[in-house]
This record gives structure tokens, C-alpha cells and sequence, in this order.
């Protein structure tokens, strides 16, 4: 799968509060949801962004609470992928479980600026920066996780297996 | 092979002899947890998979406990998934409005939680059960939809962090003192999906209730887990909760660790955890001027009774500052009677407090006391993220119930001494 779109950059420890607000927890719909993506941080993210963008953020992401809106609410809005120095280990696995391409990649995340055009070859972890006619190695995933990503995330892996009864991981 | 603990309770789970650090293991769990936002999603995904039913209806625990009771009618729609769900699979741990409490003071309060199991909760603070020995960690809705369907979930084997703690606790310094201290000292990634392991005199000094406030907070930290391992306490703890067998396990002398940090704490002032991230603490005496609006004294890290208690020791007799509220959450309806039968909650009310049933609402800006722009509160909750209680103007400053309470008279944070 390639990707390609321009960055949007924000700093370190971007948490889940942000990403998408409490106050709208009251719903599971990522339409919903969508609308108030990373309205505490940008207010008008999801209206200055195009479908396919990506955000570049710093180390940390999505730290806090363990709320899958906030990568359902990332995916909905049409971002392709979240390239970071680090990822909270919760959202780490809510990304890989629903699907939503992420990559952690520090020399990445240091040379990219805003607006930035970037390209994404999410199997080889492959960035490139078209603006700056860069390119960067992202972190590969272990073979586990492979696996999930190319199952296009966990249910649809259980789901491979459901047939014969019980299923296991 | 010398091993820690959450090593040795991940090799046990997952039919192995031993496992290291950076190994990707499949283990079973004891027990699945989600609640009224998180469960509901969980409940979806799980339907996808194409199986009729929970892989044991006694190791599921539905807790609607964040926007109930219910705030609006989304909310309510959300509570009623959980509610039709448990009842379709016959859930054993599904707990209704009136039993219901905040979900990390309830499953260990109902005898749920156990040492040397293995619990994953679609809720980050799920962390807390490691005060008992557990390895428990918070997982997303779809890690809790498959775990409901195949009682499994994956882990990547964490290396470990050692905090050892030394030395007695000055008055007015608990369990949120020293987690605060860690946080401020090593980050809010600090210990990124790593074990946490709190250790020393001063943990075995303390009651399960203040090592749940430690636990609770290793998620700040970006901890996978944060444990302790079992003693006499947690033992007596246990004694007429559960009947259920466990299995104590406790790390190896020549264990190998990521860092061992160690703490003297014998003169460690109260933190206050300033916004907008858990790690900027500061000593109570660096504090300076802060008025506040509102204080909030409960939740999932500080709503047990030994909180509500020392809350009102410092409220005793007298009153909240004219322009601030005092807003009261006891952790479940077992703490909020007993605190009735000491004579805590008058106390509190007699100080001018606004006692709720047990919810997690303020604590994430939900409702019951949502913050206008702003505002300041001091709260003995988890987080400070800009916007968590309320609007994205308004400031959290996390303490421990004394300072809470103390902040609450005085109208501006204030160490308990200069209140008492």
C-alpha cells in the first residue's frame, strides 16, 4: 500500500485527549467522531486537512486513555498514516488492531516540516519526503504484527479462523 | 533462568517455561474488562468475529461507570449496549446502576482481581490491579472484542523497571506522593511499554489502597503495568473477597532489570502535578500562588476510603473556601457506606462538600463538574491533559486527597500542615 499526502506536524506527548475529547465519547460512530478530531490541539484540523494526509508527530503519541476513537477518529477523518518518534503502547496496538497505518520513525519525524509531501510504502516502512527528496527507514514490525496489518487488523484475523468453532490468537 | 514477575506471570499464561523481554507471546487471560465507552465498541468489533458467545461468561466485567448515570440520551443509548449484551450472554460481572462503582476501586473491592493473573481492560487505569500482583494492563475495544471471543491476547514481553522506596512517609505523603515523584522524574514516557515495579519498606508500609494509587498512575508514565508483589496485606485483602486459588509470584533475586531507581522518601514533601502533563511536578512549597475553582477529591486512583477519610480529617470542622466547590466521588457503593457509618460523608457535607454516587464523570470532563474556560481545579484524579475536565482553557492540578481538601478551605493550593 503507498501512501501519499502532505504532513501535518505537531510536538511530543500528544494525548488521546486531544485527539478526540471526552465530551464527545458519547458516541462510537467515527463519523461522529471525526468531526472533533484533534479539536483541543487544531481546532480546524479536519477542515484544513485533505483525505490522505498524514500527521508527523513527536514521541508519545496518543498517550492517556485507552479509547480506540481516537485512532477510529484519525482514520475517518482520511488520514493515511501517523508517522512518530515514539507511540503510547495502547494506541500502538488500537492503530494496528483497527487498521490504521503507523510508523515510528525518529529521523523522520526530526527532518519533515509542516506541509511537507510525503510517501509512505507502508510493507517496506519506506518514507519519503518529495518536498526535501529524502528518504527514511521507518522501524519494522515483528512478524506478529505483520500479520495483523496484513490481515487488515485483528477481528478480520480471528475472523479467518472463526469457522472451525473457537477461535484463538 | 532468573526471571521478574511479569515475566514469570507471562511465561505461566502462555504455556511456557520462560520468556524474555522483546518476545511476542499469546497468553490466556482470567479476566476481560469494558466499559460504557469503550464496551460498547468492543461489543461491535466482537460481533464481526462470528461467534455466539463469550469464551467464559464468568471472566467478562461490564462496568458502566464513566457517563452514568446517564448524562444524555447518546450516553444512555451506550449504557443500554452493555446492558443487552450482558444479559444475551449471561454475564456473571455485569454491575447495574446502584451496585456499580468506579471500576479499579470495584473488581478488586468484589473479590475479581487476583495475584498472578492476567487482566486486560479496555481502560487505561486498568493498571491498578498490579497493586495486587497482577499483570494488568489497559487494551483498546478491539483487543477486548477478541479476548471476549478467544479469552486470549498478545503481549510483547516488557523489560522492567525497579522504583525502590526507603525510609517512612512524612504526614501528609501518600501513595500519589510517590507516584507523582516517579512521573516528575522519569516522564510521561518514562517507563514507555515497560513494567513498572514498586518495591521497598515504604510500599510494604503502605495499604493496598495507596498502592493501588501508585499502580493506577504507571500508565502516566507510559507503563504497560505497575506491580507489586503480593505480602500478609495483600493476603488479607483477599481473605472474604475471593475463594478463588491463586498463584503468588514474586521476581527473582538475579533478575534482570532495565534501570533500579531508588527513592529515600523520609523527606518527600506533597507533589502537585501542574498542567498540563503529569510529570510537571513540584513540592507542595514550590507551589506558590494558585487560587483554584473547583477541587475534586474521588476516583479510580484516590476514591477509596482511606482517601475519603483522610479528606476528612483535614474537613473537619471546617468549611470550603466561599468560591470554590468541593465536589466528593467514593470509589463504589460499599466505600460510600461505610464512609456513611464512620460519619465521613456528614463530615464532608457539613464542609460545604457535593457528595456523588460513585462516576467517573468529572475526572475526564464528562459530567459532574465539567470546568468552564478558565477555571482551575485541584483534583486527586490521574490526568492534567489540556481540556480533560472541561473546556481547553481550563487547568488541572493533580495532588493527593489531603491537599485537595486542604486547597478546598484555604481556596488556592495550600500544603494540609497550614491548614491543620
Amino acid at each position: 500500500m503507498n501512501i501519499k499526502g502532505k504532513a501535518w506536524k505537531y510536538g511530543n506527548d500528544i494525548d488521546t485527549d486531544v485527539i478526540i475529547p471526552a465530551r464527545y465519547l458519547n458516541t462510537s460512530d467515527p463519523e461522529e467522531l471525526t468531526r472533533h478530531c484533534l479539536e483541543d490541539l487544531d481546532s480546524n484540523f479536519v477542515d484544513k486537512m485533505s483525505k490522505g494526509d498524514l500527521i508527523v508527530a513527536g514521541e508519545n503519541f496518543g498517550c492517556g486513555s485507552s479509547r480506540e476513537h481516537a485512532p477510529l477518529a484519525i482514520k475517518a477523518a482520511g488520514v493515511s498514516a501517523v508517522i512518530a518518534s515514539s507511540f503510547a503502547r495502547i494506541f500502538y496496538r488500537n492503530a494496528l488492531n483497527i487498521g490504521l497505518p503507523i510508523l515510528e520513525c525518529p529521523e523522520a519525524v526530526e527532518n519533515i516540516s509542516q506541509g511537507d509531501e510525503v510517501q509512505v510504502e507502508i510493507a517496506a516502512g519506506l518514507i519519503t519526503n518529495l518536498s526535501k527528496n529524502q528518504e527514511y527507514q521507518a522501524v519494522a514490525f515483528p512478524d506478529f504484527m505483520q500479520k495483523l496489518i496484513q490481515a487488515g487488523g485483528l477481528i478480520n484475523y480471528l475472523r479467518e479462523q472463526a469457522g472451525e468453532g473457537n477461535v484463538s490468537l | 533462568m532468573a526471571m521478574t514477575m511479569v515475566e514469570k506471570i507471562l511465561a505461566a499464561h502462555s504455556g511456557r517455561n520462560s520468556v524474555k523481554p522483546g518476545e511476542i507471546v499469546t497468553a490466556e487471560v482470567d479476566l476481560v474488562l469494558g466499559n460504557d465507552i469503550t464496551a460498547p465498541v468492543a461489543i461491535r468489533e466482537f460481533e464481526k468475529i462470528g461467534v455466539d458467545k463469550v469464551f467464559d461468561a464468568d471472566k467478562i466485567a461490564l462496568v458502566p461507570d464513566h457517563f452514568t448515570p446517564n448524562k444524555d440520551i447518546n450516553s444512555a443509548e451506550q449504557s443500554r449496549v452493555l446492558r443487552d449484551f450482558a444479559r444475551e450472554q449471561q454475564l456473571e460481572n455485569y454491575f447495574e446502576i446502584g451496585e456499580m462503582g468506579i471500576e479499579h476501586c470495584l473488581l478488586p473491592e468484589q473479590g475479581l482481581v487476583r495475584p498472578g493473573e492476567i487482566i486486560i481492560g479496555a481502560d487505561s487505569h486498568t493498571c491498578t490491579y498490579g497493586a495486587l500482583g497482577a499483570l494488568a494492563t489497559g487494551v483498546g475495544s478491539t483487543d477486548m472484542a477478541a479476548a471476549m471471543a478467544s479469552g486470549q491476547a498478545w503481549f510483547k514481553v516488557p523489560e522492567t523497571m525497579k522504583f525502590v522506596f526507603q525510609g517512612e512517609l512524612p504526614d501528609w505523603v501518600g501513595g500519589k506522593d510517590l507516584i507523582l515523584q516517579v512521573i516528575g522524574d522519569i516522564g510521561v514516557d518514562g517507563a514507555l511499554y515497560r513494567s513498572m515495579e514498586f518495591t521497598g519498606e515504604t510500599i510494604a508500609s503502605l495499604s493496598l489502597a495507596g498502592r493501588m494509587t501508585i499502580a493506577n498512575m504507571a500508565i502516566e508514565a507510559g507503563g504497560k503495568c505497575g506491580l507489586i508483589a503480593p505480602d500478609q496485606k495483600t493476603r488479607e485483602y483477599l481473605e472474604g473477597r475471593t475463594t478463588a486459588e491463586y498463584t503468588e509470584y514474586f521476581s527473582d533475586p538475579g533478575a534482570d532489570y532495565f534501570e533500579v531507581r531508588e527513592y529515600d522518601v523520609s523527606q518527600l514533601e506533597p507533589q502537585v502535578a501542574f498542567p498540563h502533563l503529569p510529570e510537571n511536578t513540584r513540592g507542595i512549597s514550590e507551589v506558590g500562588e494558585i487560587a483554584i475553582d473547583q477541587a475534586v477529591i474521588g476516583s479510580c486512583t484516590n476514591g477509596r476510603l482511606e482517601d475519603l477519610r483522610l479528606a476528612a480529617e483535614i474537613l473537619d470542622g471546617r468549611k470550603r473556601h466561599s468560591e470554590v466547590r468541593l465536589l466528593v466521588f467514593p470509589g463504589t457503593q460499599q466505600i460510600y457506606r461505610q464512609a456513611l457509618a464512620e460519619g465521613i460523608i456528614d463530615t464532608l457535607i457539613a464542609a460545604g462538600a457535593a457528595v456523588s454516587t460513585p462516576t467517573c464523570g468529572p475526572c475526564l470532563g464528562g459530567h459532574m463538574g465539567v470546568l468552564a474556560a478558565g477555571e482551575r481545579a485541584i483534583a486527586t484524579t490521574n490526568r492534567n491533559f489540556v481540556g480533560r475536565m472541561g473546556h481547553p482553557e481550563s487547568e488541572v492540578y493533580l495532588a493527593n486527597p489531603a491537599v485537595a481538601a486542604a486547597s478546598a478551605v484555604a481556596g488556592r493550593i495550600i500544603s494540609p500542615g497550614e491548614v491543620v
